[in-house]
């Protein structure tokens, strides 16, 4: 079980501000569309009138996040009569829920923003499994990834409303213009692009290592690559170790470019990951290309005066060995915890892709749901954002916020340290390997 | 003061008459105390008893908390590496942050009292006390911040560096990936086979912005062909901004490095003539020989990166900084507590001393110290207490990369518990350790207490 999501809260807090308010300033003017805008889409049958009904609905979004959500939840309202209480559960969802399960309170709804809490009040028995028009909806609506990700024992419990997307290597544009390089497709082609920039004279690279974790998802996304899906999901449950080939090669990769002088920035096991934004996106730019998922455009609006878009854009994560179009991102989950009618066609609106329209139009929103309108995000870069996880051919949950938070979550313990270790020392990849096995092994107890 | 006891009491009845009431009021007596003191007791049980007691029962459980698993939990303290730097880190702490606050506080009470603007110095010095503890991490992490244009300290060290021994003209500048020219293991730019005498040795680099270069530069030209006893060629820096032109050769606005330093190396490593490029990066080194063949290079001296600083928070030096800023807050605590007991302390001993003849150190090693001593004891033992429990600094300073090699017990308790680690059985262990380390502390300052109440 995890209770401390450390890593949420750093991505929670860079999104929350800074990526929401820069996006829904561009979408000023665009107020949420009416009711009935989407009479299209199937499974959307006449909503229920639910007048004189009452429903608690709880997440761990706050501020403009929880305003955007209110948004969407009022034109449930609207459309069906239903009155709708949102609370925010902060960055601590699963212990909050946990407790009001316990108290024989929970909410009707609660979205959270780990596969492994609904996977563990799956099983407790706490969830109430998607309605008949509810799982024909997502089974329509979404790929069969995001399906699974939101299913327990082949029984379906949730609607993952909102997604994030982890795969995205972003750019200061005018320093690529200058060294000539360009958005490179496979990771050949991105180390030769990075070399481009370094003769330019900024580095190719600038790593803010941070506690750990954004080296987390620098492996989570070459290993997805070069191993496949299934590798990915057999290391998450830790059915393959760590020693394995595969691994290794992963490592080795990531090694070879960590350790490559003229390309990464140096100083990165002592940066913060904020600090590494800025070095690429500040004045004058140090270095030219900065990997993290889609809150980067938040901290680049926040900490620089480089505008999204046109100083900084980002291509997707380079294919390795040929690799599909594959994404290592995040996302929250909408769950049933009560039993009634109105908890059941609010899972059901939360489902269709009316609901994510609303937020999508005001910003700072990513939408798994295939059906929302492309047209609907408020600038390119989001639209892209969105593009990217919708057209990846597999989509993988983050693997570090999947495993036992000793491995995964802990600064100064587990992966993070471990993978800090590596990037100080990066031809030890056998050493590096054993050590994650022996961390693994005492975390997962297996 | 006993006189006047004696007599107020004796008149009332004497001894023979107060003591048959004696029994009935002390009962009473007792009931009222219980009942005074019992919030406190309530209090005291829920918010300390309770909490020990279950933490030393907790700490006999594994992870689950289910599962009852003797000591194992405090063999592993001992032999986890993590948690065993984290005790060895808090030694660190015992040894020296007490005593450098202490002494740091007298030297500053002491030579209080002799100067005008003490209040001043006092209030500079006591400030930092005001500043909560996360927001002084917060602050030494940017100070000692390791890239120079973050970090004031480095900031300085290189400044000052540089002004004795200014840097390199062209910091980072190396040959491009397809070059044949080879770089020493001391960074110095070497023609990859030797040159003969009478041939041309170009030095095409990368790695430079060009909005660097100094405004000398021209753009650069081939080198005139070479008399019988020369060498020539051009040191030009190979890239066009936007990309194009192709690399090794000159052209496409490519600019010369004026100022490089080319030198003419023989096979036993001695340099035997060097000439500096033009503006256009044209260089002609008269040969002493006419004939033969040399190494030509571009010295290291000419691309070095030049001094970064000290890596204050790497994981050698980052407990010292961390201590440093305890001290920095601490040292005001001390310098109060014992200029209020120099204030208080009776001056005529001094005077008379001084009077007698002795000195000022002798006034000080004999009569002030010997004064003082009480309350330099309750200073270091509440700062010996303090220090054992160190938390904030020690969580906010280190980068993830080093917080491994800062750690102290506080820190790696909350880290085992609830920052991720999820073993409140261990992290119970943990908290009954520093427990057992803080208890002696306590019994000291307690019996000081007490024996200050019976003088």
């Amino acid at each position: 079980m995890k209770s401390t999501y450390r890593r949420q809260v750093l991505i929670a807090t860079a999104v929350t501000g800074a990526f929401a308010m820069a996006l829904a300033g561009c979408s000023s003017g665009s107020t949420p569309a009416p009711s009935s805008a989407g009479s299209s889409a199937p499974a959307s049958a006449a909503p229920p009138d639910l007048s004189g009904v009452t429903l608690n609905v709880a997440a761990d979004w706050s501020g403009a996040e929880q305003t955007n959500f209110e948004a969407v939840l009022k034109q449930f309202t609207a459309e069906t009569g239903a009155t709708v209480n949102y609370t925010s559960y902060g960055s601590n969802v699963a212990t909050t829920l946990n407790t009001k399960i316990t108290g024989g309170d929970p909410p009707d709804v609660a979205v959270i923003p780990q596969p492994g809490l609904l996977d563990s009040l799956a099983k407790a028995g706490s969830l109430i499994e998607l309605s008949p028009e509810t799982l024909a909806s997502v089974q329509a609506n979404y790929s069969k990834d995001w399906v699974d990700l939101g299913s327990v024992d082949g029984k379906a419990y949730g609607v993952w409303f909102k997604g994030s997307n982890k795969s995205t290597v972003w750019y200061n544009t005018n320093v690529y213009t200058n060294a000539g390089a360009t958005e490179p497709k496979t990771w050949d082609d991105f180390t030769a692009q990075l070399k481009k920039v370094a003769d330019s004279g900024v580095y190719g690279l600038s790593i803010g290592a941070d506690v750990g974790w954004p080296l987390t998802d620098w492996f989570e996304n070459v290993f997805l690559r070069s191993a496949g899906a299934d590798d990915y999901d057999a290391l998450t449950a830790h059915t393959m170790a760590w020693t394995d080939p595969k691994v290794i090669d992963a490592l080795t990769q990531l090694g070879t470019l960590w350790g490559d002088k003229t390309i990464v920035q140096p100083g990165g096991a002592q940066r913060t990951f904020g600090d590494s934004v800025t070095e690429v996106f500040g004045s004058p730019a140090k270095a030219g290309t900065v990997y993290e998922g889609d809150f980067v455009a938040g901290n680049i609006t926040s900490q620089t005066k480089s505008v999204v878009g046109t100083d900084a854009k980002f291509y997707d994560f380079p294919s390795v060995n040929n690799s599909g179009p594959a994404v290592v991102g995040g996302g929250n989950a909408a769950i049933q915890l009560k039993d009634n009618k109105g908890a059941a066609a609010l899972m059901t609106y939360l489902a269709s892709p009316e609901a994510a329209t609303i937020w999508v139009k005001l910003g700072g929103f990513t939408s798994p749901n295939k059906l929302v309108d492309m047209s609907a995000y408020p600038d390119d870069t989001s639209k892209q954002i969105a593009e990217s996880l919708i057209n990846a051919e597999t989509f993988r949950f983050d693997m570090s916020d999947q495993a036992p938070s000793a491995f995964g979550g802990t600064p100064g313990a587990g992966e993070w340290k471990i993978l800090l270790d590596f990037y100080s020392n990066p031809t030890d990849v056998q050493g590096t390997a054993q050590a994650l096995e022996k961390a693994a092994v005492e975390a997962y107890g297996k | 003061m006993s006189t006047s006891h004696t007599v107020r009491v004796t008149p009332r009845g004497g001894e023979s008459a107060k003591r048959p009431p004696h029994h009935a009021p002390g009962r009473r007596r007792l009931i009222t105390a219980l009942i005074f003191m019992a919030p406190a007791l309530v209090l005291l049980g829920v918010l300390v008893a309770y909490p020990v007691v279950y933490s030393l029962w907790r700490s006999m459980f594994d992870a689950s908390g289910v599962n009852f698993i003797g000591g194992q939990n405090y063999v592993t303290m001992f032999t986890d590496p993590a948690t065993f730097i984290s005790i060895r880190n808090n030694i660190i702490w015992v040894i020296v942050a007490p005593v450098t606050c202490t002494v740091l506080g007298l030297i500053f009470a002491v030579l209080m009292n002799r100067i005008k603007w003490a209040t001043a110095f006092k209030l500079i010095v006591f400030m930092p006390m005001a500043i909560s503890m996360v927001a002084s991490g917060v602050i030494f992490r940017t100070l000692f911040q390791e890239d120079p244009n973050l970090g004031a300290v480095n900031a300085g060290l290189v400044a000052v560096h540089d002004a004795f021994s200014p840097g390199a003209s062209y910091p980072g500048a190396r040959p491009g990936s397809d070059s044949t020219l080879t770089v020493a293991s001391d960074g110095e730019i070497q023609s990859q086979a030797t040159v003969a005498v009478g041939s041309v040795q170009n030095f095409p680099l990368v790695g430079l912005q060009t909005s660097t270069l100094p405004g000398t530069a021209k753009p650069a030209v081939a080198a005139e062909t070479p008399a019988a006893n020369q060498i020539t060629g051009t040191v030009w820096l190979d890239f066009v901004p936007g990309g194009g032109g192709t690399p090794g050769t000159i052209g496409d606005g490519k600019m010369g490095l004026p100022g490089v330093t080319v030198e003419v190396v023989d096979t036993h490593g001695a340099v035997v003539a060097s000439a500096v490029a033009a503006d256009d990066g044209t260089y002609t080194i008269n040969s002493p020989t006419s004939s033969g063949s040399y190494i030509v290079t571009l010295p290291a001296s000419n691309f070095s990166q030049g001094y970064s600083g000290i890596s204050w928070l790497g994981p050698t030096l980052v407990t010292a900084v961390i201590i440093l800023s305890y001290v920095w807050i601490w040292a005001g605590f001390s310098m109060v507590m014992i200029a209020s007991g120099l204030s208080a302390m009776d001056i005529s001993l001094q005077e008379a001393a001084r009077v007698d003849g002795a000195n000022e150190w002798q006034v000080f090693r004999r009569i002030t110290a010997p004064l003082l001593m009480p309350v330099l004891i309750v200073v270091f033992i509440t700062l010996i207490i303090n220090v054992l429990k160190i938390f904030d600094l020690v969580y906010v300073i280190p980068p993830g990369s080093s917080l491994p090699d800062a750690t102290v017990i506080a820190v790696q308790l909350w880290t085992v518990s609830f920052g991720g680690g999820n073993d409140q059985g261990l992290g119970s262990a943990l908290a009954i350790l520093l427990l057992v380390l803080v208890l002696p502390f306590m019994i000291i300052n307690v019996r000081r207490f007490k024996m200050e109440r019976e003088q």
